[in-house]
C-alpha cells in the first residue's frame, strides 16, 4: 500500500485504518473539513485534492476561507488560539493531525503575504531550516544553500553578498529569498499565500516564473486575490466563497466554462 | 467702539468673547495676536521643562566630574581606605566589592528575568501570565529598603553574620522585575511573521523563541539588562545590612564586603574633608563603569542584524 513519494525514506506515522491505496497523482486530500474561530464556523465542510507536482490555486473575496484553508494544510492556524479544525486532511494517505507537528512542517512548506527573512544574512536565512533539521553537514551545508537560492533564481544577484543582512535586499529579492528558504529544506509542498501581494509586477513575475519551474520539485498551493495571476500559474484553481469550496476544476475549464453561476460572477468582475 | 473698551478687551482671551470676536476685522487681529501669544507661551513653558530635565543630569554630571575628578587619582583605584583621620588612601576594595556584588546579582538577576520575561511573552496562558504579570509590578515597587530587610531576614540572620552573598542576593532580587518586563516587551515587539516563518520550516516553539525571537530582540533585552544592573549598581539601602560594609579586603562570598554606594554613603556623613572629596570620586567612577558597561554591552549587541519594524 505504501507510496513511494520521495527517494529518501522517512518514519511513517501512519493513521491506523488507511489500507486503501493512495493514488501518486494527489498529494493532500481535505475531506469534510470544518473549521471555527472559537464559535464562529470559518469553513464548511471543504472537499478539496491537491495534484501532485502541479500548482493550485485557491482564489475568492477577503475573507472567504482560502488562507483559513491553506493554514490548515500545515496546521498554522494552531498559533490562534481557540482555533479548530473538524474533518479529513491527508498527505499521502497520512492523516495530517495525526503527524508530529514539526514534522509535517517540515514536508509542508510556507511563503507569507509579506517577505519575513530572518533578522540574520542571506546565508543564514537558508542555512537556517537546514541546521534546524539537522540536515547539515558542515561541508554540504553552503552546496545547499547556493542550490536553494538558485533554484529560487537568486544566486545570481546576492553570490557576492552572502553575508550582508537579508535587509539590505529589495521587497521582491527577499521574497526570493523566503522562497529559498523554504526550499531548502526540500518540502514535499509548498504553501503561498497571497507571495505578490506585497510586490511590483516585475518582481511579480519573476516569482510567478519560479513557481513555473518549482513543479518538478514539489507540489504547490497558491492563495491569490489575483485572478490573472491565477489564470498564468495554475494548473487547478479552486473558488472560495464565504467558507465553503464553490468550484475546483482545472483553471481553464474554472476561467472559460466555470460550473457554477457565482464562480462565472466572480472571475468576470461582477463582484469582490 | 471706543479705545478704553478695545484694550479691555485685548486683556482678555478671547476665547470669552467670541461673538465680539467675529465683529471686525480690528478684533480678529487681536485674536490672532492673543493666539501667538499663548503658542509663545505655550512653547517656552514645554521648552523650559524639557531644558529643566536634561540640566538637572548635566549639574550632576557636572559636580561629579568636577569634585570627583579633583580627587580621583591612581591610589583611589589601588589602595585600600587610610585609617580614619589620616589623608589619602583609596576605594580598590570597594571597587572590588562593587563588583563582586553585581556579578552575583547579575547570575541571579539575569537568567530569572530573562527567563521569566520570555515565558509571559511565548508561552503564557491568560491568568497564571496576569498574576506572574502583576506579581512583577508589585515587586518592582518594593522599596529596596524593604527587600533589604527580606534578605537580612532570610540570609544574615539565619547565618549569624552579613556577607557579600547576602548582599548580592538582594541586589538580583531587585533585578528581576525590571528584566523581566523589559525582556518581555522586547520580545513581544518582534513581529509574528518572524514566528512564524520559523515554525513553518519545521522548527519547534523553543527553538523558535531560542534561534529567532531572543536574537531579534537582543538588543532591548541587554538594554533592559544594562538599565537594572546601572539601577542596583547604585544601590545603597539593601547594602547597609546585608553586605554592610568592610574597610579591608573581603576574600570569598562569605564576609562582610565594602561596596561602592556604601562607602559613599558612609564617607559623605562624615566629617572630614579628604572623605568627602573621595565621596564624590567614588560617585564619579560608579557613574564611569555603569556608563561604560552600556556601551560596552550596546557594542556587543550592535553588531547583529536588529529585525525591521513592519
Amino acid at each position: 500500500m505504501a507510496m513511494k513519494t520521495s527517494e529518501e525514506s522517512r518514519p511513517t506515522e501512519r493513521a491506523a485504518g488507511a489500507v486503501t491505496p493512495w493514488p501518486a497523482d494527489i498529494k493532500m486530500r481535505a475531506a469534510g473539513l470544518d473549521f471555527y474561530y472559537g464559535g464562529k464556523q470559518a469553513l464548511h465542510s471543504i472537499a478539496l485534492q491537491v495534484p501532485t507536482g502541479r500548482i493550485t490555486a485557491l482564489i475568492g473575496p477577503s475573507g472567504c476561507g482560502k488562507t483559513t484553508f491553506l493554514r490548515i494544510l500545515n496546521r498554522m492556524y494552531e498559533t490562534v488560539p481557540q482555533a479548530r479544525p473538524d474533518g479529513e486532511v491527508l498527505l499521502d494517505g497520512e492523516d495530517i493531525f495525526a503527524l508530529d507537528v514539526v514534522n509535517l512542517r517540515r514536508r509542508v512548506g510556507m511563503v507569507f503575504q509579506k517577505p519575513n527573512p530572518f533578522p540574520k544574512s542571506i546565508f543564514d536565512n537558508i542555512a537556517y531550516g537546514l541546521r534546524i533539521n539537522g540536515m547539515a553537514g558542515k561541508g554540504s551545508l553552503s552546496e545547499a544553500v547556493e542550490k536553494s537560492l538558485k533554484r529560487a533564481a537568486l544566486w545570481e544577484e546576492v553570490k557576492d553578498q552572502l553575508h550582508k543582512s537579508a535587509y539590505a535586499l529589495s521587497g521582491g529579492q527577499q521574497q526570493r529569498l523566503c522562497i529559498a528558504r523554504a526550499l531548502a529544506v526540500e518540502p514535499e509542498v509548498l504553501l503561498l499565500d497571497e507571495p505578490c501581494s506585497a510586490l511590483d509586477p516585475i518582481a511579480t513575475a519573476k516569482i510567478e516564473e519560479l513557481l513555473f519551474n518549482l513543479k518538478d520539485i514539489c507540489t504547490m498551493v497558491i492563495v491569490t486575490h489575483n485572478m490573472q495571476q491565477a489564470a498564468r500559474t495554475a494548473d487547478y484553481t479552486g473558488f472560495f466563497l464565504m467558507g465553503r469550496l464553490i468550484e475546483f476544476n482545472k483553471t481553464a475549464i474554472i476561467f472559460k466554462t466555470p460550473a457554477r453561476k457565482e464562480t462565472e460572477d466572480y472571475i468576470t468582475g461582477r463582484f469582490g | 467702539m471706543t479705545k478704553s473698551e478695545q484694550s479691555i478687551l485685548s486683556t482678555l482671551p478671547c476665547s470669552l468673547s467670541p461673538v465680539t470676536c467675529n465683529l471686525s476685522p480690528a478684533l480678529m487681529s487681536l485674536r490672532s495676536v492673543w493666539r501667538k501669544f499663548a503658542n509663545v507661551v505655550m512653547l517656552s513653558l514645554t521648552g523650559v521643562c524639557a531644558l529643566f530635565t536634561v540640566s538637572v543630569l548635566f549639574v550632576i554630571l557636572g559636580y561629579l566630574v568636577y569634585y570627583g575628578g579633583k580627587s580621583l587619582n591612581w591610589a583611589f583605584f589601588t589602595q585600600l581606605p587610610a585609617p580614619v583621620g589620616e589623608p589619602g588612601g583609596g576605594m580598590a576594595n570597594a571597587i572590588v566589592g562593587s563588583g563582586k556584588l553585581l556579578l552575583l546579582a547579575s547570575i541571579i538577576g539575569i537568567p530569572i528575568g530573562l527567563l521569566g520575561g520570555i515565558y509571559l511573552a511565548e508561552f503564557g496562558g491568560r491568568t497564571f501570565s496576569f498574576l506572574v504579570r502583576y506579581t512583577t509590578d508589585l515587586l518592582n515597587g518594593v522599596p529596596s529598603i524593604v527587600i533589604g530587610i527580606f534578605a537580612y531576614t532570610n540570609i544574615v540572620l539565619p547565618m549569624n553574620h552579613f556577607s557579600t552573598f547576602a548582599g548580592g542576593m538582594a541586589l538580583g532580587v531587585m533585578m528581576i522585575p525590571i528584566a523581566v518586563r523589559t525582556t518581555e516587551e522586547s520580545l513581544r515587539a518582534v513581529p509574528l511573521m518572524l514566528r512564524e516563518g520559523a515554525l513553518a520550516l519545521g522548527t519547534s516553539k523553543w527553538k523558535t523563541v531560542a534561534t529567532v525571537v531572543v536574537p531579534a530582540a537582543m538588543r532591548g533585552i541587554v538594554t533592559g539588562i544594562m538599565l537594572t544592573l546601572a539601577r542596583v549598581a547604585g544601590e545603597t539601602a539593601p547594602l547597609l545590612f546585608t553586605a554592610l560594609g568592610n574597610r579591608f579586603w573581603s576574600p570569598g562570598w562569605n564576609q562582610p564586603i565594602a561596596s561602592l554606594p556604601v562607602m559613599i554613603y558612609e564617607y559623605a556623613l562624615s566629617a572630614y574633608d579628604d572623605w568627602h572629596r573621595q565621596a564624590w570620586a567614588a560617585g564619579l567612577v560608579l557613574l564611569g563603569f555603569v556608563l561604560l558597561a552600556n556601551i560596552g554591552a550596546r557594542l556587543v549587541v550592535s553588531r547583529g542584524i536588529s529585525f525591521r519594524r513592519a
